[in-house]
């Protein structure tokens, strides 16, 4: 029986999804329902944005204005969408290759815009759809169908990177504390200028299988004694918080969202 | 003082895109188009539009289709390197049916090239740049005022046939100032897409009546919570694997440009009644091309001159008439060949044809094209 | 029919374009028929700058000067590029620190001190194309005085009024 979450934010026809039994990301777009249900958003006003990967597919699956575009360009396509609607509530769910490779580019030019999107990626640390390569957040020494001999290249802090280029709000959660993240995806949505969500997702047929991590189970079991709290891990050293999760709020700033700041002015000029 | 202004073809580009009803652009610096985004910088919020530098091209298509997708008429404009950036994105929207002008306008030589230099070399980047098969429609402007008209025109084909227009322009005429007279509101046509007006259509987006292979389309945020994808799709707008769907889908894209010639094609014949000459060319070289066939008009030579204003798809059935009735067709344009290819390709005339083409970023004189004609 | 092809030419900075755009509102004030256009290098400022407009009773075909009817140079290169193997009837003007050589046998050749008129007497180097414009005019007699004072105050940045008037009249008083 479906819960009243599915009957309501799901668009059943198109279910069962495509990702693999423990994929993290079937958890992950439950909490973005959550979310946007305990706001109360009006369905019709949410524009759902997405890349091409396997967290794309969740704006499929949702019933809201979705859009699947190409590879990396979530974040361009959605500041057409709210810079020339900012009415509507645009909200981006992407990969972590699609954020952060092939768009890193768009993320951090988003960040430093401010403009009113809530970005959401969904970070397994691997390339899914095309069958396991090594990510961007690919941890070091950690190994990919490409990175047969290890990963020598260092992983991306996706949140501190979109903190550091100015996005006013960023947060991490897990696809296994369903309840913080939730939170997390609310309080980024309610936010008034560019949030980013990092989410750690977790894929147990390539990345866990790769690297020996275990069955899903497993991966949602170090996912839940390696997540460390902000507030906790401020009084932790550097060496204490190597191959932890840090989770929770991560910063949150004042800055004039960028379509506000337009709309004034277009009230200057307009003739 | 009459109603007649000086402006350069980029301003009446984007003079024209607002009084089609553009109120949002994205775009990137570059040379020789960067004075439509400034142009757009400055209008659009005068008229309580949107404009958005962005960080690169690829994302400025992105955020142009996106515009469009919720329901606002746009446009982002560029030259060649830039071109090349927005292929990806052009074919999104020919897939998704998201209706855009893309202006570009060329700059000499391949890569970065020379980039204050005229040329046309993006003729066939224009209908093959982006992967797969696809429907495109581009147009050529030759005058200032056609910047406008022209830019008026783009928005009206992508709006009707829900696909994007690329509006090509050149350098000659992108940075030419000439008299323009801006017309009335009212006074040239404006076409806005088809919104649909039945619920049942958020069931199935893509689907299109009878007779017609264009689909209404609903803007984000209207009530009709459907599925953009550029993945191949089912009329319901969701991704399918069925070759069968996949075959419908890809034909009707084309049927839509193919099916409507008549509405789309356009050209301009001048002195082709008694000719025995024909000079084909188009936008910026139009104006080498005129002065050539008047100076060889007034020694009696019987040339003229036909100007695919429509450049995708090209006039096929037109050329094959023309070839019929002339002796000679010789194709000048600004790059090796390119247009030439397709006026063999239709008349079938291959090494009949003679051809005048630049590739150093100097501009085909009139006198270039006398000796050609001259010479046979 | 009458056709004017002018050509100016000079250094990067000189405003020289704007210069050949004011001209070209000049004839746009008159009902001609106008093509404005430009060649320039990827530097700003320094590099050789030419512009280019043609005015004409007729409508336009090739927009780029091809048969001179009036040069005008204000640098030497441009000099040396430009001011060579034109028409006897096209009109030449330089500024006066050009070097012309002795063996320069253009017959309608006029020097003029543009470029000291603007620093020393309107006293601001930047109005030189309006120096220019004032000096062309009174030699090419495009539009009459108050139809150009409304073509330049078209085209020139807002707070510079005066003193690019002051420009355009010192022009026209260097053409006797």
């Amino acid at each position: 029986m479906p819960s009243k979450l599915v009957d309501k934010y799901l668009r059943e026809a198109h279910l069962p999804h495509i990702w693999c039994p423990g994929c993290g990301h079937g958890v992950l777009m439950r909490d973005v329902a959550q979310a946007v249900d305990n706001i109360g958003l009006d369905r019709n006003k949410v524009v759902l944005v997405s890349g091409i990967g396997c967290s794309s597919r969740a704006a499929g699956y949702m019933d809201f204005n979705t859009m699947h575009t190409t590879h990396g360009r979530a974040l361009a396509f959605a500041t057409g969408i709210k810079m020339a609607r900012p009415d509507l509530e645009v909200i981006c769910i992407m990969g972590d290759g699609d954020a952060s490779a092939i768009g890193g580019n768009h993320l951090i030019h988003a960040a430093r815009r401010n403009i009113g999107i809530t970005a959401i990626v969904f970070n397994n640390d691997i390339y899914g759809m095309t069958g396991g390569q090594y990510s961007p957040t690919t941890p070091y020494g950690e190994k990919g169908t490409t990175a047969p001999y290890g990963n020598i290249d260092r992983p991306f802090d996706i949140a501190k990177i979109a903190q550091a280029c100015g996005a006013t709000y960023t947060a991490r959660g897990t696809a296994y504390d369903a309840v913080l993240t939730t939170k997390l995806i609310e309080d980024g949505i309610r936010h008034k200028g560019f949030s980013v969500i990092e989410c750690a997702s977790i894929c147990p047929t390539y990345y866990g299988r790769k690297n020996k991590k275990g069955s899903a189970v497993d991966m949602y079991t170090w996912q839940k004694e390696n997540s460390i709290r902000v507030e906790k891990a401020q009084a932790m050293s550097p060496e204490e918080l190597k191959g932890k999760l840090v989770v929770g709020k991560l910063s949150e700033d004042d800055f004039p969202e960028l379509t506000e700041q337009y709309q004034a002015i277009i009230d200057r000029v307009r003739k | 003082m009459g109603k007649v202004k000086l402006m350069q073809g980029n301003e009446a580009c984007v003079e024209g895109a607002l009084y089609a009803g553009c109120r949002f652009y994205a775009g990137y610096p570059i040379t020789p188009s960067t004075e439509i985004a400034e142009g757009c910088a400055v209008r659009l919020p005068q008229v309580g539009g949107h404009f958005i530098q962005m960080e690169d091209e690829i994302a400025s298509c992105a955020a142009a289709i996106g515009a469009s997708a919720a329901g606002v008429k746009s446009m982002t404009a560029t030259s060649g390197p830039g071109f090349s950036l927005k292929q990806e994105n052009l074919g999104y929207a020919c897939l998704t049916e998201i209706p855009f002008v893309l202006v570009d306008v060329p700059r000499a030589g391949p890569s970065t090239g020379l980039p204050t230099s005229p040329s046309q070399g993006d003729v066939m980047q224009a209908k093959w740049g982006t992967h797969g098969d696809h429907p495109m429609i581009a147009i050529a402007p030759s005058t200032v005022e056609e910047c406008f008209k022209l830019c008026v025109r783009c928005f009206n084909l992508s709006e009707k046939y829900r696909t994007p227009v690329i509006f090509l322009m050149d350098e000659i005429v992108g940075h030419l100032r000439e008299g323009i007279e801006i017309p009335e509101e009212g006074e040239l046509e404006i076409v806005n897409r088809a919104i649909p007006e039945d619920p049942a259509h958020a069931k199935k987006p893509y689907a299109t009546k009878e007779g017609s292979t264009v689909p209404v389309m609903a803007p984000f945020g209207a009530g009709e919570r459907y599925n953009i994808t550029g993945l191949i799709h089912a009329d319901d707008g969701f991704p399918t694997n069925s070759t069968e769907i996949a075959d419908k889908q890809v034909r009707r894209l084309l049927a839509k440009i193919d099916d409507n010639l008549d509405d789309i094609l356009s050209w301009e014949e001048t002195s082709m009644d008694d000719a025995e000459v024909c000079v084909v060319c188009f936008g910026g070289t139009a104006r080498s091309v005129q002065s050539a066939v008047e100076t060889l008009r007034a020694e009696g030579v019987k040339v003229g001159m036909f100007r695919p204003i429509t450049v995708w798809p090209f006039p096929a059935k037109k050329m094959r008439e023309i070839a019929g009735k002339v002796k000679k067709i010789i194709v000048a344009e600004h790059n090796d060949g390119q247009m030439l290819l397709e006026v063999q390709r239709v008349t079938g005339l291959y090494d009949k044809i003679g051809f005048v083409g630049k590739v150093n970023g100097t501009v085909i004189t009139p006198d270039e094209i006398v000796k050609a004609v001259k010479e046979g | 029919m009458s056709k004017m092809e002018i050509r100016l030419a000079g250094t990067g900075g000189q405003g020289l374009i704007t210069g050949t755009i004011v001209l070209a509102e000049a004839g746009i004030i008159e009902g001609k028929f106008v093509a404005q256009s430009q060649s320039y290098g990827p530097e700003a400022r320094g590099g050789m700058a030419k512009g280019e407009v043609i005015i004409s009773d007729e409508k336009i075909g090739f927009t780029k000067v091809t048969k001179p009817t009036f040069v005008m140079a204000l640098s030497q290169l441009s000099f040396e590029k430009y001011c060579y193997g034109l028409d006897e009837k096209c009109f030449v003007l330089v500024d006066d620190t050009i070097q012309v050589p002795a063996d320069y046998d253009h017959k309608k050749f006029m020097k003029l001190p543009i470029i000291a008129t603007a620093r020393e007497k309107v006293g601001k180097m930047q109005t030189v194309n309006i120096v220019s414009v004032g000096a062309i005019n009174k030699i090419l007699k495009i539009c009459d005085e108050e139809s150009l004072k409304k073509a330049v105050l078209q085209r020139i940045p807002k707070g510079t009024e005066e003193l690019n008037l002051k420009a355009l009249s010192e022009g026209a008083a260097l053409v006797k």
